[in-house]
């Protein structure tokens, strides 16, 4: 039949089109590490191991990711059940405020943090005055400061993922456990947890997988505290660069190390119930003074996880130079919002942004719909192959990323698959793609594999060729997976930093450079107003998103 | 072969594995066809093969003359309801139904005309703005069939059509679809592993069997005269039992069961089996249970469930076997000690097969 070998085809050019963007650079990398200006070596291998320096970046990328884990899931799962579990005055709008770390991209988040518990920060002011010291009562540096954004921002996952499996859990289970005589706790431990324990080891892999890619804190906070990711930038820009490719090695082999571990420590396991039931009644407190204490806190947590955002938006009606020694601001003003509207200068940033990561979305959504259709509903061979090229991106930290993209298209040698990109406006949106294709095609193919096979078949049967039916039938029952991961991606270009500052030019600069330089020159005003664009955009995509999923 | 809708020695092989082996099936036009089988026998993958999801690996598929065996579904105009009903839930039931119209290059007045016009067939008229997830499982059936019919096939096909109702409707459902496809007169194929189904629905019912057909006749036909010993025992009640066939007489057959001789009437048109060991199925409304006494076979009572103005007893035999009867419900208590003795007029109750494999 035709139609199959064109399926063939098809999925032979996905294949080497996603091998070409995600396996051929960082084999190049690879490659790089072990070759010297003679030939093949392991100079540079050796010198890696060598210098104490590099272990202590390995060791501390390691450490800080694991302690990233416990801390995060410190402060989300008690949260997850408080929210999940009880009922108190306010508890549906706090549980969804409590979840607002997400909108913050890394280096807003930093930037905030900065504002706040920062030399010259509000709270570290603050603290200051209250105590009549003579300087700040804490530097925020080093792996603590590291630790402190880490955890800040990565408790949502476990926060988001124990919710949604609480949400799954049905009331009957305890029920069932209640009747065969089991206390609160033992509940708990035989059967609450062990039904948690995938979402919470996904959260674990993911926080864990986000910190030991993690750029944005340690770059501004890490002071004398390398990891593998700022250490690798460091490298490069003292144009050490096979060095670089080996510790790019390095950390890659950390990260699938971990992925592996985590694949072989939990094997999946199917719950033995359906999803039917209904999930468990919140426990309603009756103590007036308990049920106090408990809003009380829940308000209070949710003030200081929102004290970031505020200060952000605070911050960017202050103008330059105008807010010295005042507790708070003397003046205010939109003139930041302004210049960065109307300087053609600071706007330019913006449009960069935006365009790149249009461009970028749409060309994930793509390749992740050619997908879709070709391995779940076509079934061709190399489905799988496919779907593997797609999560490839994920385990491999964007610094990485960026490192293998520079390396593979700073060459021009048409006949190898490598052009010059870097330094062009290309290189960015490709970097984007590359890092998106992950988050964008689970979506998608997540969509893909719900939509009932026999939807086509229907159609076929009513005389709707190939086309009809994708743009009437199957395009409109994926919206809200299309939606889902076309926001996810752009959210995530939009605010790029890890990949942006090792490929950006003065011409295709985007916000979060933007950013740094503004922070850079003392210009916070206008640093905070961007910010607050990021958190914006990023704020609207995601309610855009959870409003249509949830209607479709 | 002569009809409307011919099936022609359909082969299919997934993976090496027959799915359905030389299967040939002739329909008139306007005929309703049950395919009946367990599941796994080929029922559902001779629908496909029909519809042209999939294609055979031998054989063809005919309409009105014409071979459709290797035209794509898309032009094949066949229409199907599926098991799950596959209806677009983004779209209303008008869109719905004015899907496979617009195929066809329906448009404005006439297009509207015909989805009014095959609503109120299925007695939906006026529901075209209602959203499908509004609606019953009942009404969403209604759709479906609406859908599949509205751009007028040449055949209508059925997946498990009721297996996703409530079975408090799928009795009145069955007879508004039989009268529905009655009144439309389409020749329709529709899969089942329900006997009800199969027996209420269709003019003939085709007996699948790992991907082979077994038999194919009406209702009475297969309950009366079984063509092998799967299709005696997959359609309607029995008991399965080896005995010996003792003598092949013009009265009758002589058989020993338990060692205690029967004599039994043969059902018309099939051949006198051969003396020897042989496997007997009996409906439990061919036999007779009384008083221990000679001809009967001795037998404890294990079981009694009421079925209306009889009941339906278990009965265990001293020899070990297992048989069911239909009686009065007084005829004997659970636990007594009875005989059972085939009845005079068996009414082609009683089958003898060849002993051996299934």
């Amino acid at each position: 039949m035709t139609g199959r070998r064109r399926g063939y085809l098809l999925a032979g050019a996905l294949i080497l089109v996603l091998g070409w963007l995600v396996v051929y650079p960082i084999t190049l990398v690879l490659l790089e590490g072990v070759r010297g200006p003679g030939g093949w070596s392991l100079h540079f291998v050796r010198l890696f191991f060598e210098r104490p320096t590099e272990w202590r970046a390995l060791w501390g990328s390691l450490w800080i990711s694991l302690a990233s884990v416990a801390l995060a899931a410190a402060v989300g799962l008690p949260l997850a059940f408080l929210f999940s579990r009880f009922d108190f005055p306010g508890v549906r709008v706090l549980g969804t405020v409590v979840a607002l770390p997400a909108v913050l991209p890394p280096l807003v988040g930093v930037l905030a943090f900065l504002f706040l518990y920062g030399e010259t920060g509000f709270v570290s002011l603050f603290v200051q005055w209250l105590f009549r010291l003579e300087g700040p009562a804490w530097r925020l540096e080093g792996a603590g400061a590291v630790l402190l954004v880490h955890a800040y921002s990565m408790y949502v996952y476990f926060y988001l993922f124990t919710r949604a499996a609480l949400a799954s859990l049905d009331a009957s289970l305890l029920e069932a456990a209640a009747s065969l005589g089991a206390g609160r706790w033992r509940t708990l431990r035989r059967v609450v947890l062990p039904h948690l324990s995938p979402a919470i080891a996904g959260a674990a892999l993911l926080t864990f997988m986000t910190s030991l890619g993690s750029f944005s804190a340690p770059y501004i906070f890490g002071g004398g505290f390398r990891v593998m990711t700022t250490q690798i930038v460091a490298t490069r820009l003292n144009g050490d660069n096979e060095l670089a490719m080996v510790e790019t090695i390095a950390l890659t082999l950390l990260a699938l190390a971990a992925l592996a571990l985590s694949r072989g420590s939990h094997a999946p396991h199917a719950p033995a119930t359906g999803r039917k039931g209904t999930a468990p009644a919140r426990v309603v407190v009756r103590s007036r003074s308990v049920r106090g204490g408990l809003a009380a806190l829940a308000w209070g947590l949710a003030a200081l996880l929102l004290l970031p955002h505020l200060t952000l938006l605070l911050v960017s009606f202050v103008p330059i130079g105008t807010w010295t020694v005042e507790p708070v601001p003397p003046v205010y003003t939109l003139g930041n919002y302004v210049t960065l509207l109307e300087d053609p200068v600071r706007a330019r940033p913006l449009a960069n942004s935006l365009w790149m990561a249009t461009v970028a979305t749409a060309a994930a959504v793509a390749v992740a719909l050619a997908a879709g259709i070709l391995s779940v509903r076509r079934r061709v061979p190399g489905g799988r192959t496919i779907e593997s090229l797609l999560a490839l991106p994920w385990a491999v930290p964007g610094t990485v990323f960026a490192i293998a993209i520079a390396t593979a298209f700073s060459v021009d040698a048409p006949w190898a698959g490598r052009f010059i990109l870097v330094g062009t406006a290309w290189i960015l949106p490709l970097a984007y793609l590359v890092r998106n294709l992950p988050i964008t095609s689970r979506a998608i193919l997540a969509g893909f594999r719900g939509l009932d096979p026999s939807l086509d078949e229907a159609a076929a049967t009513l005389g709707a060729g190939r086309w009809r039916t994708l743009g009437r039938v199957t395009l409109p029952l994926l919206r809200p997976a299309l939606l889902a991961g076309a926001s996810l991606a752009f959210v995530t270009a939009f605010g790029d930093f890890v990949t942006s500052i090792m490929l950006y030019t003065y011409d295709t600069r985007p916000v979060s450079l933007e950013i740094l330089s503004s922070l850079r020159q003392a210009d916070v005003g206008v640093a905070a107003a961007y910010g607050v664009v990021l958190m914006l955009v990023s704020a609207a995509v995601f309610a855009v998103g959870a409003e249509r999923g949830s209607a479709g | 072969m002569t009809g409307y809708l011919l099936l022609e020695g359909l082969v299919k092989r997934f993976d090496g594995v027959l799915a359905v082996d030389r299967v040939s099936l002739a329909l008139e036009r306007g005929e309703m066809l049950a395919l009946l089988g367990p599941s796994g026998s080929g029922k559902t993958t001779t629908l496909r093969l029909l519809a042209g999801f999939e294609a055979p690996d031998a054989g063809r598929v005919v309409v009105d003359g014409e071979d459709v065996t290797r035209i794509e579904p898309v032009a094949r105009r066949f229409g199907m309801v599926f098991q799950h009903y596959a209806l677009f839930s983004h779209l209303d039931v008008g869109q719905n139904v004015a899907f496979g119209l617009e195929s066809a290059g329906a448009r404005g007045d006439d297009l509207r005309r015909r989805v009014g016009r095959a609503l109120e067939l299925v007695d939906l008229a006026g529901f075209e703005r209602r959203r499908v997830g509004q609606l019953s499982g009942g009404q969403q059936q209604r759709v479906a069939l609406a859908r599949a019919l509205a751009p007028e096939p040449r055949v209508l096909l059925l997946d498990e059509p009721l297996s996703n109702l409530d079975p408090t409707l799928r009795e009145r459902t069955r007879r508004e679809i039989r009268d529905l496809i009655r009144r439309v007169g389409i020749t329709t194929v529709l899969v089942t592993h329900e006997q009800d189904e199969a027996f209420d629905l269709g003019d003939r019912v085709a007996v699948l069997r790992s991907g082979r057909l077994e038999q194919v006749g009406t209702p009475d036909e297969l309950y009366g005269s079984p063509a092998s010993l799967f299709v005696g025992g997959f359609v309607g009640r029995s008991s399965m039992l080896e005995v010996g066939v003792v003598s092949v007489g013009p009265a009758g057959v002589r058989v020993a069961v338990d060692g205690v001789e029967w004599e039994v009437d043969l059902a018309p048109g099939r051949p006198a089996p051969e003396p020897g060991p042989a496997v007997m199925l009996v409906r439990p409304e061919s036999l007779r249970l009384g008083a221990v006494q000679a001809g009967a076979i001795p037998a404890t009572v294990s079981g009694r469930r009421f079925v209306g103005p009889n009941a339906l007893f278990a009965l265990d035999t001293d020899g070990g076997k297992v048989l069911e009867v239909v009686a009065p419900p007084a005829a004997a208590r659970l636990g007594e000690r009875v005989g059972i003795w085939p009845s005079r007029r068996t009414g082609g109750g009683i089958h003898l097969f060849q002993a051996g494999p299934m």
